[in-house]
C-alpha cells in the first residue's frame, strides 16, 4: 500500500501532538453544540480565533456544503474531499489522483471550481461549497446531468461529477460557451476512458437547455 | 500526510513570527496546490501550517507609480481576469492561461507559482532538490526527457514557475517580508542553484514571506511568452519563452528573451538578446533569435528535442510580441 493513503496516518496517533482522535472516534460528525462541550468552551473559542494555532488533534470544524451547515471535529490535515467522503458521506466528489491533477474531486467554493483533495477542510470554512449533490433543481436534475446522459457523456462514471462541478462552474461563468471554449474550460479535468467529445456536446446543450440563465 | 499545527494569521508580521529559521519546520500555504501534494508525497513533513490567505495585505492587484503591484496572495484567476494585466501585460496574462487547469488557477497564486517546488520525479520521488544518490545526479543516467537543458553545477531539474520568465522579462521585483524588515529584490534573484542534495533552490530564508510583485509599466514595451506543452489540458510546460521588447521606429532598441523550464532557474538568453539589438522583428530575425538562444545547450541522453522546441518558442514569442501593441 503507497503511504498516499492517509487514513494509515489517521489511525496512528499524530507525532509531536496529543490526539483527540481515539476519543472522537465513533462520535463521528457531531452538532457544533457537543462539539463545543466535549472540547470546552475555552478551546472551542481559541479554535475560532483567526491567528490561534491549531492541532495537530481534532478541531472544531464547520463546513457549509450545499447550503446546510456541518459541524466536525476534524485534524487540520483533513481534506475538504476526504472530510466530504469520510466523514459526512458526502461521497458524490471522487477521490482519483488526490493531487490536485485529475479533477475527479472539483467542488465549487464561492463560485469557482476547485480540486477538493488539494483543499484543506479547515481552511474551507466560511465558503459556500456546492458538491454534485448539491445541484439538483427541484428535486430534478440539473439540465447538465441530463444532456450528460444524453450525450453519453460518460463511460465508466468515475470522473463524471468532477466534470459536472467542472462544466456548472465553467457555464456559471461562460453562459454561452463555444466548443473551443469548453474544451479550454475543461481543461482541468481527465476522463481515462476518454469521453471528451460526449462531455464538451452534453455542456454546450446544457448551455441551450439553461438558456443562458444561472439555473441552480 | 503528517499532522500538522495550523494556523491562519492575519497580519504578515504575525505570521512571520510563527515561522522557523529553519527549514522543514514550517510551511506557508497559499493556494496549497503544490504544498499539499508535497506534504501527501512526506517530501514535505511540516510541525505547522501557516495559512497566508486570510492577510489582507498579502492581495490584491492595484496600479502604482512603480506599476503594477501584484499581492502575493492574488490568484492566477485574479492576475488573467485583471484588466491592466490584460492590455499592457499580453506576456504575463499568456503564461498565467498556460496554467490550463481553471481549478488550479482558481487556487493556485503568484507567490505560489513563484516558490512552488521543481517537478523532477527524482526529487518528488524522495532523492533530494538535486535528486542524487551516491553524490550522483539519478536524471544523468536515467529519465531525463523533461530535465534541464541548461544545467547548471549538480542541478538538472527545471524550474516549474509558469511566471518567472515573463516577470523576469518584464523586469519585475519581488518584494520579500522578513524578521529583520522587508526587502527587494529583482524576480531572477529569487532562484539559486543548490550547493548541495538537501539546499534550496529559492534565495528566500525559511523565516521569510515573498509579499509582492511589482512589474514596472510596460507602455511601449512589445511583451508576449509562448509554452510549448505536452497535452491542451492541464500539463505543466515543455519549454517557455518570454520576450519584452523595447522599440526604436521599426528596431529592436532592447530586447529581453528569458526561456523556462529549461534550466533550474530561469534562462536569460543574452545572446539572443544582443542580436536582437537594431534589427527589426522579422520571421528571419526571430528564427535566427532562437538559434542564439539555444548557443551552449548541453542536452542529455533523452532531452535534446527541448532544444529545438525552445528555438521555436522563442522565434514565436518574438513574431507574438511584434503583433502586440506597445
Amino acid at each position: 500500500m503507497s503511504k498516499h493513503h492517509d487514513e494509515l496516518d489517521e489511525k496512528a496517533p499524530p507525532k509531536g501532538g496529543f490526539s483527540r482522535r481515539g476519543f472522537f472516534r465513533g462520535v463521528g460528525v457531531t452538532s457544533g453544540a457537543i462539539g463545543s462541550a466535549l472540547l470546552g468552551e475555552q478551546e472551542a473559542e481559541a479554535a475560532q480565533a483567526g491567528g490561534a494555532k491549531q492541532g495537530p488533534g481534532a478541531v472544531p470544524v464547520a463546513l457549509n456544503i450545499n447550503g446546510k451547515v456541518h459541524n466536525l471535529n476534524i485534524e487540520p490535515r483533513v481534506t475538504l474531499l476526504d472530510a466530504c467522503r469520510n466523514h459526512l458521506d458526502i461521497t458524490g466528489a471522487k477521490r482519483v489522483c488526490d493531487k490536485g491533477t485529475c479533477g475527479a474531486c472539483t467542488m465549487i467554493a464561492n463560485g469557482k471550481v476547485i480540486y477538493s483533495c488539494t483543499t484543506l477542510a479547515i481552511d474551507a470554512q466560511g465558503k459556500q461549497i456546492q458538491t454534485i449533490e448539491g445541484i439538483a433543481v427541484n428535486g430534478r436534475p440539473h439540465p447538465l446531468s441530463t444532456a450528460f446522459v444524453n450525450n453519453d457523456g460518460q463511460q465508466c462514471g468515475y470522473c463524471t461529477p468532477g466534470f459536472v462541478m467542472a462544466a456548472k462552474g465553467f457555464l456559471d461563468k461562460n453562459p454561452n460557451p463555444t466548443y473551443d471554449q469548453v474544451k479550454a474550460g475543461l481543461g482541468g479535468n481527465l476522463c481515462r476512458c476518454g469521453t471528451y467529445v460526449g462531455v464538451r456536446k452534453a455542456v454546450l446543450e446544457a448551455a441551450k437547455a439553461m438558456k443562458g440563465g444561472k439555473n441552480a | 500526510m503528517q499532522a500538522f499545527e495550523y494556523a491562519s494569521p492575519t497580519s504578515v508580521k504575525e505570521a512571520i513570527g510563527m515561522l522557523s529559521s529553519q527549514w522543514g519546520e514550517a510551511d506557508i500555504l497559499a493556494g496549497g496546490t503544490d504544498l499539499l501534494a508535497l506534504m501527501k508525497e512526506y517530501i514535505h513533513t511540516p510541525k505547522r501550517v501557516i495559512n497566508i490567505k486570510g492577510i489582507k495585505e498579502l492581495g490584491g492587484i492595484a496600479k502604482t507609480a512603480a506599476g503594477l503591484r501584484i499581492g502575493a496572495t492574488v490568484t492566477l484567476d485574479e492576475l488573467t481576469e485583471n484588466a491592466a494585466v490584460r492590455t499592457e501585460y499580453p506576456s504575463l496574462h499568456q503564461a498565467a492561461m498556460g496554467v490550463s487547469s481553471p481549478q488550479i488557477r482558481n487556487m493556485g497564486t503568484v507567490g505560489g507559482d513563484l516558490c512552488q517546488r521543481p517537478r523532477c520525479w527524482y526529487f518528488r520521488g524522495g532523492h533530494g532538490i538535486l535528486g542524487q544518490e551516491n553524490g550522483k545526479s539519478l536524471a544523468v543516467d536515467g529519465e531525463n526527457r523533461y530535465h534541464a537543458i541548461f544545467p547548471k553545477s549538480q542541478a538538472y531539474y527545471v524550474n516549474a514557475s509558469s511566471l518567472a520568465p515573463a516577470l523576469i522579462a518584464l523586469g519585475a521585483k519581488a518584494k520579500i517580508a522578513g524578521p529583520n524588515g522587508n526587502r527587494e529584490v529583482p524576480v531572477e534573484q529569487l532562484f539559486v542553484v543548490p550547493s548541495n542534495n538537501s539546499g534550496r533552490e529559492l534565495s528566500l530564508a525559511a523565516n521569510e514571506i515573498l509579499t509582492e510583485i511589482v512589474v514596472p509599466s510596460a507602455r511601449g514595451v512589445k511583451n508576449a511568452t509562448y509554452e510549448v506543452r505536452q497535452k491542451e489540458a492541464l500539463d505543466w510546460p515543455l519549454v517557455t519563452a518570454s520576450v519584452a521588447i523595447k522599440m526604436k521606429g521599426s528596431s529592436v532598441a532592447s530586447a529581453r528573451v528569458v526561456l523556462g523550464h529549461v534550466g533550474p532557474t530561469p534562462v536569460v538568453a543574452t545572446e539572443a538578446e544582443q542580436m536582437l539589438a537594431g534589427k527589426s522583428l522579422t520571421q528571419d530575425v526571430a528564427t535566427e533569435a532562437g538559434k542564439s538562444a539555444v548557443n551552449g545547450a548541453q542536452p542529455m541522453s533523452g532531452n535534446a528535442y527541448k532544444v529545438q522546441l525552445a528555438r521555436v518558442a522563442v522565434k514565436r514569442a518574438l513574431l507574438e510580441a511584434a503583433k502586440a501593441r506597445g
